[in-house]
């Protein structure tokens, strides 16, 4: 017990700590000096830090100055004063939305929460099709076909993500077939913020198929036979026998193939990157890696608060599930 | 025995070139180790200095990466510092001024630096933070053949003139989309505001503050300026930065184009491209805005910047090193290589472009410590209005929202 109670403060509850305190904090006031700056294009009035007494100040709170709650509500985030203001003067629901979803984080939100319900129970639905598919191949031929579905887990995201990408480029494979089937030589997929959209949940379906189907597929080897051969002289029908026997021995899995989605596809990123896709869809984690990759002015405490209150996310997205689980186990138990 | 005094002079007097020599390398034995970002000339003056300096010292790096701006600051902030030199460009020595990482050169110009011309020293509040070698900009890249079939001759001067071209090229039936601009979400985007922005006279700052300055007649002038011309350009401009650009450009798939002056030379080169590309085009001074005369450019320099946290002594060898590499003979050997700001560069078809836009008066890149974060406001913001979901005064109002909020954060506003 106390190992692993060690081992999980350690690796866990410390990491998330020093996240929250760090997202307290912002940087302390720059000392800031009117100057002049010269250079081989003339010379310009301009102004430059002070960085002694700025240091001075850093190094008496190296933490930075608190800030409270305050990184959490301004408008990077949650933006309430902008909420407020937007909702006392927008005339109706409608431009009061626009308004809010033109918030970075809602913005945000919008799509990963998308992202994740889409794609999470797309992903668990075909899984267990192409798993079942797959266990009534003949023998011969179930071994290369397993491997060739697992294919697309085993390509780095970030490759699989660019492939896909040139791909459905103007001049790519996708792309110029599409052009030629709709006749529309200046259709692009990564001009519009839907077809952007659908494109990146299509990948993210095609990248974690095969953790579902395998996932599955394991379990259709432990389905008892004597049920199933039972639920067939009973008269069952193929469909039957599975929707009575297989899916319900494979609820344990179905939850467990759920927990892991729902807390991937909230953290969706690389294929964001990748597809250069930022000007359509914007996820949490991105806002995160935009905050910190501003390598002259990193923004921790911005950074720090959307990963709290990404870990939130995932935690409310979660509850059910395990509710469910917690239930489930205490009923085996018993 | 005159004849062994002779040989004994000569034999001083090469002893004696040699170590004056090595006195131009200034202290001996030293470890010297430079950063820079990876292209043609940053590896010709780090490459030169190695050479000149490279036996006297006691060790002499030279890291070139693609990313040097994102590691910059956390390799100087140790002491002693992971580099004795970095060479940077505007926007990034103000990166490593913000956090007082490197030292004032004035001295050091002094000792080693008489060969310097006035104009290659970036002075910052009096002192010399760093020594710029070469001059960079947005200009125009124009197809003259493409140009002359729908009886244009002259060079578009201004964006009107562009788009008058643009608007001909597609009407022939020539090119569906003949324009190219990096306009890739992100820092690309942001950059393309600052030129239009800056020929428009506009500033990003009011005087002396970090209050943002940018939600005005100006910059709607701009953002329409950007709109106007975006409508010539492929429709996936928003992913296309220099890379996508140059190629597309390479392909021969473009007429007009807003590209790096640095992009020049190797869309010129015989690399790459067809004899019908490349004979074909022509590099100009960045267009002018509104009957303007400020041509729609941002100019930057590259120079070389030394190390706060070293000790004296390598800080002299690095300094001396590197600005023994500013010569005419290393010019003469890689005088396409870059516009160089030293003696005996001829400026070539390849420097063109960046030639006319410094003459026409454009703007320098803005040197203040929090230019930074407003460029990426206005990368993340100004997409809205070019996709057409938001208003022009929307998105100003946008922009300067997101600047005040993480400007506040880096502690620059109250």
């Amino acid at each position: 017990m106390t190992p692993t109670l060690s081992a999980m403060v350690l690796f866990i509850a410390l990491p998330i700590i020093s996240v929250f305190i760090q997202s307290l904090h912002i940087q302390h006031q720059q000392v800031i000096v009117v100057s002049e700056s010269c250079g081989p294009f003339g010379c310009t009035k301009t102004t430059s830090v002070d960085t002694e007494a700025t240091e001075k100040l850093r190094s008496e709170q190296p933490l930075g100055q608190f800030n409270g709650f305050n990184t959490y509500t301004n408008r990077s985030h949650l933006a309430f004063a902008e909420i407020v203001e937007a909702w006392n003067s927008m005339p109706d629901t409608r431009t009061f939305l626009d308004r809010v979803f033109n918030l970075p984080f809602y913005k945000a939100l919008a799509f990963t929460l998308t992202y994740t319900l889409v794609v999470t129970p797309l992903v668990i639905l075909l899984g267990l099709a192409i798993a079942v598919g797959v266990n009534a191949l003949p023998k011969i031929i179930r071994g290369p076909s397993i491997f060739v579905s697992l294919l697309p887990f085993l390509v780095t995201p970030l490759v699989g993500s660019l492939i896909l990408f040139w791909m459905v480029d103007g001049d790519g494979i996708i792309g110029a077939t599409l052009q030629l089937i709709f006749d529309d030589p200046s259709l692009s997929l990564k001009a519009s913020t839907p077809l952007m959209w659908i494109m990146l949940m299509v990948y993210g379906v095609w990248h974690t198929l095969p953790f579902s189907f395998i996932t599955f597929y394991a379990g259709l080897q432990t389905v008892p036979q004597n049920t199933l051969e039972a639920a067939m002289i009973d008269g069952a029908s193929k469909w039957q026998a599975m929707t009575y026997v297989v899916v319900p021995h494979l609820m344990p899995l179905v939850y467990f193939v759920t927990l892991m989605l729902l807390m991937d596809n909230f953290r969706v990123f690389e294929p964001i990157v990748s597809f250069s896709a930022q000007a359509h869809a914007q996820s949490l984690s991105w806002i995160i890696f935009n905050d910190l990759r501003e390598a002259g002015n990193p923004l921790f405490g911005s950074a720090g608060a959307t990963s709290m209150m990404t870990i939130i996310g995932v935690v409310i997205l979660l509850t059910p599930v395990l509710i469910r689980t917690w239930r489930e186990f205490n009923r085996r138990v018993k | 025995m005159s004849l062994k005094k002779l040989i004994l002079a000569g034999a001083m007097t090469c002893l004696m070139g040699s170590v004056s020599y090595a006195a131009g390398c200034g202290p001996e034995a030293q470890s010297i180790r430079v950063l820079g970002s990876d292209f043609p000339a940053i590896q010709a003056i780090s490459g030169t200095a190695k050479e000149n300096c490279g036996a006297a010292a006691q060790e002499f790096t030279v890291t070139l990466k693609d990313n040097t701006r994102d590691i910059m600051n956390a390799a100087l902030t140790p002491n002693p510092a992971e580099y004795t030199s970095v060479i940077v460009a505007n926007s990034t020595l103000t990166q490593l001024m913000n956090d007082g990482l490197v030292r004032p050169l004035n001295d050091l110009v002094e000792k080693y630096g008489k060969d310097l011309k006035p104009n290659q020293l970036i002075k910052v509040d009096g002192n010399i933070m760093a020594v710029a070698f070469m001059a960079n900009s947005q200009h125009l890249f124009v197809r003259k053949d493409v140009l002359e079939k729908v009886g244009i001759s002259q060079t578009p001067k201004s964006v009107e003139d562009m788009i008058v071209a643009a608007k001909a090229i597609r009407e022939a039936g020539i090119m569906e989309h003949p324009l190219v601009m990096n306009m890739k979400v992100g820092w690309n985007v942001g950059e393309v505001f600052n030129l239009f922005y800056l020929a428009h006279g506009g500033e990003f700052f009011k005087e002396g503050t970090a209050e943002p300055n940018i939600n005005n007649e100006k910059a709607l002038a701009a953002l329409e300026d950007i709109k106007a011309l975006v409508e010539y350009a492929h429709p996936d401009h928003l992913s296309q930065a220099s890379n996508e650009t140059q190629a597309t450009w390479e392909a021969g798939k473009a007429a007009l184009g807003i590209m790096w002056g640095s992009r020049g030379g190797a869309v010129l080169d015989n690399e790459g491209s067809t004899e019908e590309v490349t004979s074909n085009t022509v590099l100009a001074g960045a267009p002018t805005v509104a009957d303007g005369s400020i041509p729609a450019a941002t100019l930057w320099w590259d120079g070389i910047t030394i190390a706060k946290n070293v000790p004296d002594a390598e800080a002299e060898a690095t300094f001396a090193a590197l600005v023994s590499a500013m010569t005419a003979d290393m010019v003469a050997k890689h005088n396409d290589d870059a516009i160089w700001l030293l003696d005996g560069f001829k400026p070539g078809p390849a420097a063109a472009g960046v030639t006319e836009t410094v003459v026409g008066g454009a703007k320098a890149y803005p040197m203040v410590p929090y230019i930074n974060l407003m460029h990426n406001a206005l990368g993340a913001e100004l997409v809205d209005f070019l996709k057409g979901s938001e208003s022009a005064e929307q998105t100003l109002a946008d922009v300067e929202a997101a600047y005040v909020t993480s400007a506040k954060e880096a502690g620059f506003l109250e």
